[in-house]
């Protein structure tokens, strides 16, 4: 039975039960808490500590969903072109927005994280926690944070935009459906996309827009930012 | 269907490709979003040619991040030890890229 529960065919078979159910689950409840994300990784952390599977075990098992993860995020390539003209017109406004979003990210995270008497380990792994995991994780590495840990917080932090990105929007009166899409790709990358791909091609567009840009400025910007706010507090 | 494979597995492959030659520190993926962009763009990849496998795909995008979340176990300990700190960074930092990203975007967009 235990090597059946470990089989790859009943973890990928597993996993896609546990998220058809949690996306019935939201439908049904209407509660946006109830993400399909969050509900199936708790489903399944529950799940593989009651049996005692070790999340190596899980891993492997689902290298196969984790891989289709790459060719998902080229094909976002598909609604950025079907908007590139839009794009086009306002290149100016979409950068500096972009770049006053990735800055104010990181310098917010750190100050805040300190502030609450976060380790150093663990304020450099929060430093790249707004973008996708493959470059926050390189990010980590390189500036001496903890990757793994990073991914972690990358998950949670998109989950939470997904949930709360759009309200939270219009709490702030940022109401431009462009800045909105823009805005959620930034803060919350591509699980924060996936929620905007869900409400329509056009907010995924400029979502994708948001975690290309916001993932290459973080990418470039984050070592000397912290190098630059090392000159006012010690972390 | 196969085409369809050719162009989004080619464009990760060309991806992979410039990062293994060039050493850029960015993710294959993304580097492929944006060939895929751009060979649509110039017109060597025709839209229906990835209709149907980029729709699939991009609309079911939060499925395949799942086994990355379940690593969350593993951290347990390391997120419970700093949780608060970890958890009010995390999300008053997202709050407010939301907001300085929107805002600086609306502001410019109705000056110029």
């Amino acid at each position: 039975m235990k090597a059946f529960l470990e089989g790859h065919i009943f973890i990928i078979s597993f996993t896609f039960l546990v998220y058809f159910l949690s996306q019935r689950l939201q439908k049904k409840t209407k509660l946006i808490i109830l993400n399909p994300i969050l509900v199936s990784i708790i489903i399944i952390i529950v799940f593989l500590s009651l049996l005692k599977i070790n999340y190596e075990v899980y891993h492997e098992g689902s290298k196969l969903i984790d891989f289709f993860l790459k060719p998902a995020v080229v094909s976002l390539g598909v609604p950025l072109y079907l908007q590139l003209e839009k794009i086009r017109k306002q290149t100016l406004h979409i950068f500096v927005s972009q770049l006053a979003g990735c800055i104010a990210g990181i310098v917010s995270v750190v100050l805040i994280a300190k502030a609450m008497g976060a380790p150093h380990e663990v304020i450099l792994s929060l430093a790249p926690k707004s973008v996708t995991t493959p470059i926050a994780i390189e990010v980590s590495k390189a500036i001496g944070g903890i990757p793994p840990l990073t991914a972690s917080v990358v998950i949670v932090v998109g989950i939470f935009g997904s949930i709360f990105g759009y309200a939270i929007m219009k709490l702030f009166g940022i109401n431009n459906p462009v800045s909105q899409g823009l805005s959620m790709g930034t803060a919350a990358h591509a699980v924060g996309t996936s929620k905007s791909m869900e409400i329509s091609p056009t907010f995924g567009a400029f979502s994708s827009l948001g975690l290309i840009l916001n993932g290459i400025f973080t990418a470039i910007l984050t070592p000397y930012i912290l190098e630059l706010l090392g000159f006012w507090i010690k972390f | 269907m196969i085409i369809q494979c050719v162009i989004i597995f080619g464009c990760l492959a060309l991806g992979e490709l410039i990062v293994s030659v060039t050493g850029l520190k960015l993710p294959s993926s993304i580097i492929g979003l944006i060939l895929l962009t751009v060979f649509l763009k110039i017109g060597w990849v025709k839209i229906k040619w990835v209709k149907g496998i980029s729709d699939f795909l991009s609309s079911n995008l939060a499925f395949f991040f799942v086994p990355s979340g379940v690593a969350i176990m593993l951290y347990l300990d390391v997120i419970r030890d700093s949780f608060l700190p970890i958890v009010v960074a995390a999300f008053g930092s997202t709050i407010i890229i939301l907001a300085v990203t929107g805002w600086v975007h609306q502001i410019i967009r109705k000056k110029l």
